[in-house]
């Protein structure tokens, strides 16, 4: 059940961070930030923060990819060594926010573990 | 995850609580340590890779730019900076017609659309223009930027601007077009920003008047800037003035000038004297100095007009036609829009950078552009008195020089100062410090006198084009249009046809400008300028018809010097089809601007046949032969013969030169004076390899081409790219070139070339090609390879180049009050 809920709080969360902050990476301290209030262990928060982002990413990716009917995607792909794989552009985009938030989750977990050793 | 530091073990050691604290907090450390790093390396521009993290963000990267297929365009915009109301009808092909209640917000509208749909392209131009690429690519493009800057192209946008601005009517446009550009900009979030500017990861800045003055000197330069001064003056240490007469004829033998021949020219009013010492330090002058034009734009920037008479049509109305030849490129050099205001209704061409329609029609004339290739750039070798540029010698004394010192600035690495030396002539483009020929130890310091630097307001003349109503209204606009000298094509609904050759072009005694000059004086300055009457034109003609393909304007009957590097078979062509044609329509119109005759080809070819020697001929070589012998003469996409035929001539023009001009590099006598050479004397001298001991014959030459070219040919073949259209790969280009190939469209199925009507070389060809028909309701057809939309992520950033490739043509819409509750408008903005 918490895992559940760190990954789809982190990914809500960043979701509204991502329109309201004019930061790209600001999803990373959101995740830091769930991972903390929603404690798991280092690995399973790093998996919460890595999941909720890849969704995230994953999901807004395909819906404006299938919107724009293709368009962009596999030229982009095509720029990148992606061979022009709109479907391999997606999972890398999906992996690139998914590590950030995966590293900045497993920080926010380990964070509140030292300050819980230390009392 | 525990670290051991090794530096930190002696302080463990002595210190067993730090040690306590450290593995306690050591995971938070490393994690969020490698977080940071993570972030810091996706947010960073790692040589040309643009920042991933932000460039895949789909809330913040290119995602964003991937517009929904069925992006709704409608919009309502509340605005400072307009006097009233305007409304802009935008058609499924997202041509957006605009209407005002006042020119100036006409104008604001206009830049608003040019920003909204092309603006990274504007920037990126004038960026260009100014010598301001350092800025953005960083230090490989220092060397362009240095040439832009001693050529003086901001020299001349200033010189530009202040007559655009002295005039009300330019000011007001200027103005409110640079209000529209910026008020666009002002609402771009930096998600919104064009895929170029998060690919190169930087921001647009503020549009400014001069922006518009230094896009218009960029086009001048892709129109004018191309001369074979500097070459020649190599070449003019090989041969001389007499031989190179001949190698670089003036009027070519085939000639069908623009102005009809017969024509009777008055006497001229200005008569330059040549300088007694021209023969000797001029003419004659032996100078083994290698000079290397930079950036030379391309030669072939030409393009075709012609205009038919009433009496030569089917209807009785008069057809325009026009289609410029550009590199091609996506987005398009132009931007298809129709602008009515209470003084003007004009549908076109516009350029994104300028205010008004550039190319097309309004409800009385149509008019068009063909480059002149008039000659308005000459270099002057300079003295200077020491290594400072402070001052030279002229007429017998030390001259001060304006010293002007540039500031480059390049990414990522600290600004570069160059000082550059501004003279009588104009700027001194090539010194110590950026010299002409990087091979010699010689110093030359050559100053450039350029018309472009001359002060105008190129503006002011489309500013009265696009409001013209007869041939009058015409033929004063054009005045005002000095830099660089075009041919300029009218057609109007009372049944004119007019064509001038418009400029404010030098007065030149015979020779003169023709190779580098001496600066130390002023007796090989221009002497004056042609008066504007008395440029080669035409108006209503005997033969129903005027136009132009960029040769020479007038036969040898012209009493003006006038030097240029002209075309000659697209003018051959259309005059002849032109000549033979009656009741003409405009199917007849779409035919001729795709017509793919090979007039050289059709000269030269028997020629080849005569001479070859078959008995000398392998079984492959054979093969070729009967290819070319059977070719039709046309260079449709499908024909093998073209290829052959184009590769053997390369092949035999590389024969016939190559030995004469081992020591004259970057140029070679034009691929029209090899055929009429050829045509008239099949013993020309040049035909002997000087590199042998035997002396070659015409047959030698053409054998022995054929058989060079046969391998390459055979290998085309086995990989089955025999074919003209698949040897040429037409192939439009991004700006930004072989970087983006994904960007590119390439292998388009169309045919034409160099020297055929319809122009299609490899990335160059008919930008924009249009038809207008006269009648009481104007007809227009017309289409150019591109889209409306510079973004790559649209559908319409490329919708209309498929169309374009097959010949086909897109009807215009040219919208009237009365249209505007039309089904043809797909969206509606209203501006406010």
């Amino acid at each position: 059940m918490k895992f559940f809920t760190a990954t789809v709080l982190t990914a809500l969360l960043s979701f509204v961070a991502g329109i309201y902050v004019p930061f790209w990476w600001f999803f990373a301290v959101v995740s830091f930030l769930v991972a903390v209030l929603v404690h798991q262990k280092g690995a399973k928060a790093f998996f919460s923060g890595f999941l909720g982002l890849f969704i995230l990413w994953g999901v807004l990716a395909f819906w404006i990819d299938v919107k724009n009917e293709g368009i962009l995607s596999s030229k982009i792909a095509g720029l990148l060594p992606l061979g022009g794989s709109s479907f391999l552009l997606i999972i890398v985009t999906g992996i690139a926010g998914g590590l950030v938030a995966g590293f900045a989750a497993t920080s926010g977990s380990y964070l509140r573990t030292s300050k819980l050793k230390s009392s | 995850m525990i670290l051991i530091n090794f530096i930190e073990l002696p302080v463990f050691y002595y210190f067993p609580g730090i040690f306590k604290t450290t593995m306690r907090i050591a995971p938070f450390l490393v994690s969020a340590i490698i977080t940071g790093v993570l972030i810091f390396v996706l947010d960073k521009k790692w040589g040309s890779i643009p920042p991933m993290g932000k460039f895949l963000s789909p809330q913040f990267g290119v995602w964003q730019n991937a517009e929904p297929a069925d992006q709704d365009f409608n919009a309502e915009i509340k605005l400072d900076g307009l006097k009233g109301k305007a409304e802009v009808f935008i058609d499924h092909r997202l041509v957006p017609h605009v209407f005002a209640g006042d020119d100036g917000d006409a104008c604001f509208v206009q830049g608003w659309l040019h920003a909204k749909f092309r603006l990274w392209q504007m920037e990126f131009q004038t960026h260009a223009a100014a010598g301001r690429v350092s800025e953005i690519i960083g230090e490989r493009a220092i060397n362009y930027d240095r040439a832009k800057r001693r050529l003086g192209m901001l020299y001349a946008a200033e010189n530009l601007l202040k007559e655009v601005e002295a005039n009300p009517l330019t000011k007001s446009a200027v103005d409110n077009y640079t209000a529209g550009v910026n008020a666009y900009i002002s609402t771009l979030k930096e998600s919104q920003l064009p895929i170029e500017y998060k690919l190169l990861a930087y921001k647009p800045e503020p549009w400014t008047n001069l922006k518009t003055a230094l896009f218009i000197k960029q086009m001048t330069e892709t129109l004018a800037g191309s001369v074979d001064d500097l070459p020649l003056s190599n070449a003019r240490s090989f041969f001389s003035d007499e031989e190179l007469k001949v190698l670089f004829p003036q009027i070519p033998d085939s000639l069908s000038p623009i102005v009809p021949g017969g024509t009777v020219f008055p006497t001229p009013s200005i008569v330059p004297v040549k300088p007694a010492t021209a023969d000797s330090v001029y003419l004659e002058k032996k100078d083994t100095v290698h000079y290397a034009d930079l950036y030379r734009p391309n030669a072939d920037n030409g393009s075709n007009n012609w205009a038919v008479a009433g009496r030569k049509t089917h209807s009785g109305a008069p057809i325009l036609c026009n289609d410029p030849h550009l590199e091609l490129s996506l987005p398009s050099i132009w931007y298809e829009m129709q602008m009515s205001t209470p003084t003007m209704n004009a549908y076109g061409v516009s350029f994104p950078g300028i205010p008004g329609i550039v190319i097309g029609f309004n409800d009385s004339i149509a008019f068009g552009f063909t480059n002149s290739q008039r000659d308005v750039r000459d270099y002057y070798e300079i003295r200077f008195k020491d290594d400072s540029k402070k001052q030279y010698w002229f007429d017998s004394a030390w001259k001060d020089s304006r010293i002007k010192i540039d500031t480059i600035k390049v990414r990522g690495k600290a600004p570069i100062y160059d000082t550059i030396a501004y003279t009588v002539f104009g700027p001194v483009m090539y010194d110590k410090s950026f010299p002409a020929d990087t091979n010699s130890l010689k110093e030359k310091n050559l100053a450039v006198r350029w018309a472009a630097h001359d002060a105008s307001n190129e503006l002011l003349m489309w500013y009265y084009l696009d409001r013209a109503k007869n041939y009058e209204d015409y033929y004063h606009a054009i005045q005002h249009f000095t830099c660089p000298a075009q041919n300029m094509i009218f057609a109007s609904a009372k049944g004119d046809i007019a064509i001038w050759q418009q400029g404010r072009l030098p007065a030149l005694w015979e020779r003169q400008g023709i190779y580098i000059m001496p600066g130390f004086d002023s007796s090989y300055m221009w002497q004056g300028f042609i008066p504007r009457d008395e440029n080669p034109h035409a108006i209503n003609p005997e033969r129903g018809f005027v136009s132009s393909a960029n040769q020479r304007p007038a036969d040898s009957a012209y009493p003006y010097f006038i030097p240029g590097t002209y075309d000659l078979y697209r003018g051959y062509t259309i005059n002849k089809k032109l000549s033979e044609m009656q009741g003409v329509t405009v199917e007849d119109m779409m035919n001729l601007q795709r017509e793919n005759f090979n007039a050289p080809a059709s000269m030269l070819r028997p020629l080849l046949i005569k001479y070859i020697e078959e008995s000398r001929l392998g079984e492959d070589e054979k093969k070729m032969l009967e290819l070319v012998t059977n070719w039709n003469l046309i260079n449709d996409f499908n024909e093998k013969g073209a290829t052959v035929y184009q590769t053997w001539f390369d092949s035999l023009e590389a024969f016939i030169w190559n030995d004469e001009f081992a020591n004259v590099p970057g140029i070679l006598p034009s691929e029209r004076t090899l055929v009429e050479a050829l045509l008239r004397d099949s013993a020309f001298k040049y035909v002997d390899n000087i590199s042998t001991p035997q002396k070659e014959t015409i047959a030698d030459a053409v054998t022995v081409a054929l058989q060079r070219a046969v391998p390459e040919l055979v290998k085309m073949e086995k990989e089955n790219k025999l074919e003209w259209g698949k040897f040429k790969n037409t192939t439009i280009y991004h700006l930004m070139r072989n970087a983006v190939m994904p960007f590119a469209r390439t292998g388009l199925p169309i045919g034409g070339g160099k020297h055929i009507v319809n122009a299609t070389q490899h990335s160059h060809g008919p930008s924009w090609r249009m038809i207008v028909h006269m009648t009481d309701k104007i007809e227009a057809y017309a289409v150019y390879p591109g889209g409306q939309s510079g973004n790559p992520g649209s559908r319409y950033y490329d919708s209309f180049v498929d169309h374009w490739a097959a010949g086909k043509y897109y009807n215009l819409w040219f919208m009237h009050n009365g249209d505007k509750a039309d089904a043809g408008v797909k969206w509606k903005m209203t501006f406010e």
